[in-house]
């Protein structure tokens, strides 16, 4: 690292202040606007099924998850979802449609490799760590209230 | 129809904190991911997600960080119920429309349809 010639280094110089930033400020609205739009369209969902009588507190959240797991699936399948994905950043990562993408863009992207290895091993490339750090933090506080309950 | 203004705020706003992430440190999206997952886990643990989820419904559900708290009050409430075993059955229990939905709906959809030539 030390033999960088005085030429190498305004080269790297040169390079660094020409890559082209990511426009930061555009991204981040355009987050907060797609994020914003499918949080909006889980409310409606949500105010949907609890019009029609499931409890508010467990079957009727339980339901939107479940429709929006399907709509990303879906609009992922149809190509859709990746299109949104390409302008909307972590607006369309973060929600839980985004975690519904993150299964089936590998599943389909690997198929030729086979139902077991390419379509169901891949499908949990991403979900897989969000489950085992998700279900492993869950215990570890379960275990912790537990004690401190005792 | 404060609902939907808090749903749209405060989800739009954690999408936010996400492309910040992603823009500004090395951090890819499943690490985003698991990073939400994790510190909505532990939030909810703390007491602090309920009083969001209170405030904007699907805007803190929806996201990420709304499923980690899913499982940690699933877990909560099985403790209470049930004891010990809680630790192991409660978030499965309070996850499973979602994780069966995901593993069963996404399998179907890879089967159905290829992915679009870029």
């Amino acid at each position: 690292m030390s033999k960088i010639t005085q030429g190498q280094k305004e080269y790297l110089q040169l390079v660094n202040s020409l890559k082209p930033k990511p426009p930061y400020l555009k991204n981040i609205i355009m987050a907060f606007l797609v994020g914003g739009l499918i949080c909006l369209l889980g409310q409606f969902i949500l105010n949907f099924y609890v019009s029609i009588g499931l409890d508010i507190e467990k079957e009727a959240p339980s339901a939107t998850s479940a429709t929006l797991v399907f709509l990303g699936s879906f609009l992922t399948g149809l190509g859709v979802y990746d299109q949104i994905g390409k302008r909307a950043g972590a607006g369309s990562i973060v929600p839980i449609t985004g975690f519904a993408n993150s299964i089936v863009a590998p599943a389909m992207e690997f198929k030729s490799e086979g139902y077991v290895f390419g379509v169901a091993a891949k499908m949990f490339v991403v979900a897989g760590p969000v489950l085992v750090y998700g279900i492993t933090t869950s215990a570890l506080i379960g275990l912790i209230y537990y004690f401190l309950k005792l | 129809m404060l609902d939907y203004v808090m749903a749209f705020l405060v989800g739009g706003l954690i999408c936010a904190l996400g492309q910040i992430l992603m823009d500004f440190t090395p951090l890819n999206p499943a690490h985003v991911l698991v990073i939400f997952v994790t510190l909505g886990a532990i939030l909810s643990g703390l007491g602090l997600y309920q009083p969001l989820v209170d405030l904007a419904g699907a805007g803190a559900t929806v996201p990420l960080p709304g499923f980690g708290h899913t499982l940690v009050k699933g877990v909560i409430e099985e403790v209470n119920k049930s004891g010990a075993l809680g630790i192991l059955t409660g978030g499965l229990k309070s996850a499973a429309a979602g994780i069966t939905a995901a593993i069963v709906f996404g399998y179907i959809m890879s089967l159905i349809f290829n992915p679009k030539p870029k």
